[in-house]
């Protein structure tokens, strides 16, 4: 593109060269655009045929019943079996919960590693980043040891005197939310801390010279200017609870059934895809709601601070 | 930067956070000193110490195997995944596609779609085109879907710092694009380059449920064998695996934060 532009010699000012070249610089861009386009083609393949292309196929099963009608048996499902209902409200009250506890977690590491000095916040950081790169199952299975019934916590407890005998901590609801946590906590610090960063402590100490307590300050001051991270983590990890397979399957003992492993099981369960893909969508739905709602907010909250 | 509250003020936060960095980094460990127990229980502290979950773990087809599918699909994966994504972030940086946000977006999108969605769909996909369930090049294509997104993001913050006009200037003097790409952007961009190889290997070697839905019997991966032992028949040769699993995703991020912090320093 640059040598056309550079080899045109100065008698190309007449007016037909000048179309001429113009018509010549458009193709070349059009050229190159579809170049470019066959670039981005092994990638798109690869996402488009194997997930675009069959959630479209999954939203279109989910309307077909167990004898090839269209309709919506396979949503009416969820209010006609019991075990639906439970299910969602597991879903729901171990989201909700794993999001909230991660929170009152996750909050006070963000902000110090945002008041820290260079070096201690780099470290903080690695420390933070550590959980991410190691296995969801390795994190698990070391969960399932630690809370077994002779577990190490089980141990300490009864030591410190807090229960006479070992209770169950595994294969029930506290061990998977305990594990789903420990897996969540660093989604959330992440955007917390990206939030943080950017806020200019001098206003902090603004608010001390007119008056203000700390804890004053932090309420009026610091908390509405984290809001917009404190959404989208909050959001993004109820959203990725929602959908978690791996820690309910093994923590929960297959006592604790959330949406995923009912997907699954409708696989196997219901001869035809619909159910199963009808949960899909309604997972689908709910996971795209959340973060149409997370979006709208931080653009909200965003442009509000800017006044 | 200090505020104006004082360290001993803050004492309580520095004791919150330090519990909750305990929380989240010492429990994983456990599988350490429990992997080298002499009995068949998962008590800690062990009774006595042995290599035996070593031996039973190098003495089995089942992890052996798995093993070697695992380390050849990620390393699949980690070509596939690196080289389709950055061609296509290449591309999405250099040009105004008119659909480029469209095809940008679509490219991330696994990231944000339930990944029990994303496996029942290839499931869905491979079960009508047959060939492609429990081989590894099926499975290989299956990871590249969800390694994608961190290549993508990744490339696009490296070219994003990156100066164009060098590329240019190497094809204004007569290096045809390819390889100016080749000799004058890539060797820049090579902590993006290493970056988006190791998230797409560790990516796919962590991968289950994909796993779990479109590979069985000899062409299982280590992931999906761990799962379906931790489910069915725990016993320590897990903590084994999990010790190796450790050493091999935790060392070469440090590895590799610590190479780009040198660098940085040096540039610097």
């Amino acid at each position: 593109m640059a040598q056309a532009v550079l080899n045109l010699p100065p008698s190309s000012l007449n007016p037909d060269q000048l179309k001429e070249n113009h018509q010549a610089l458009q193709k070349e861009q059009r050229s190159e655009a579809r170049t470019m386009f066959r670039l981005t083609l092994p990638a798109l393949l690869i996402v488009g045929l194997l997930m675009v292309a069959p959630i479209g196929w999954l939203l279109s099963m989910s309307f077909v019943g167990q004898d090839g009608s269209i309709g919506l048996e396979n949503y009416i499902l969820f209010f006609s079996e019991a075990v639906y209902r439970e299910m969602f409200v597991n879903t729901f009250v171990i989201a909700f919960v794993v999001t909230a506890i991660c929170l009152i977690l996750g909050y006070p590491v963000a902000y110090l590693m945002a008041i820290l000095p260079s070096p201690w916040s780099g470290f903080l950081m690695l420390l933070v980043l550590m959980p991410f790169w190691t296995s969801n199952l390795v994190r698990t299975f070391s969960w399932l040891i630690i809370l077994q019934r002779n577990g190490l916590v089980n141990q300490l407890l009864v030591w410190i005197g807090a229960i006479e005998r070992p209770i169950a901590l595994v294969h029930n609801m506290t061990g998977t939310i305990i594990g789903m946590v420990h897996i969540m906590v660093p989604f959330l610090i992440l955007p917390l801390y990206a939030s943080m960063k950017a806020i200019d402590l001098n206003l902090m100490r603004a608010a001390a010279n007119l008056g203000s307590t700390p804890a004053h300050a932090f309420r009026r001051v610091y908390l509405p200017l984290t809001m917009p991270g404190l959404v989208a983590g909050t959001i993004m990890v109820f959203v990725m609870c929602l959908g978690f397979y791996i820690t309910p399957a093994l923590l929960g003992g297959g006592r604790i059934k959330m949406i995923a492993q009912r997907i699954e099981e409708s696989l196997a369960l219901y001869p035809t895809w619909g159910p199963a893909a009808a949960l899909a969508v309604l997972l689908l739905a709910m996971t795209a709601i959340c973060l149409g709602v997370s979006l709208l907010l931080v653009r909200r909250l965003t442009a509000e601070m800017r006044g | 930067m200090e505020s104006h509250v004082s360290h001993r003020e803050r004492l309580w936060l520095y004791i919150f956070v330090g519990l909750v960095i305990f929380y989240l980094i010492a429990p994983t460990f456990i599988v350490v000193p429990v992997s080298f127990s002499s009995t068949t229980s998962l008590s800690f502290p062990p009774p006595g110490w042995s290599t035996r979950w070593y031996e039973s773990f190098f003495g089995q087809e089942k992890w052996i195997g798995s093993t070697w599918v695992s380390l050849r699909v990620a390393f699949g994966t980690m070509v596939l995944a690196t080289v389709t994504g950055i061609a296509a972030s290449y591309a999405l940086h250099v040009s105004k596609l008119r659909m480029g946000n469209l095809i940008r977006s679509t490219l991330i999108s696994p990231l944000a779609v339930p990944s029990i969605l994303i496996a029942i769909g290839i499931f869905f996909v491979y079960a009508r085109i047959g060939g492609m369930l429990n081989t590894i090049h099926g499975m290989i294509l299956g990871h590249s879907v969800v390694a994608m997104p961190f290549v993508i993001l990744t490339m696009s913050a490296g070219l994003q710092s990156y100066d164009m006009t060098q590329e240019m200037v190497a094809r204004s003097l007569g290096a045809n694009r390819f390889k100016a790409f080749m000799t004058v952007t890539l060797p820049q961009l090579k902590f993006s380059v290493a970056t988006s190889m190791l998230l797409s290997f560790l990516v796919s070697f962590d991968e289950l449920i994909i796993s779990l839905m479109i590979s069985s019997g000899p062409v299982s991966t280590l992931s999906r064998v761990t799962f379906a032992t931790l489910r069915d028949d725990v016993d320590p040769t897990l903590a084994a695996v999990s010790t190796l699993m450790l050493i091999v995703t935790c060392i070469p991020p440090l590895a590799l934060h610590i190479v780009t912090n040198r660098a940085k320093k040096k540039g610097a």
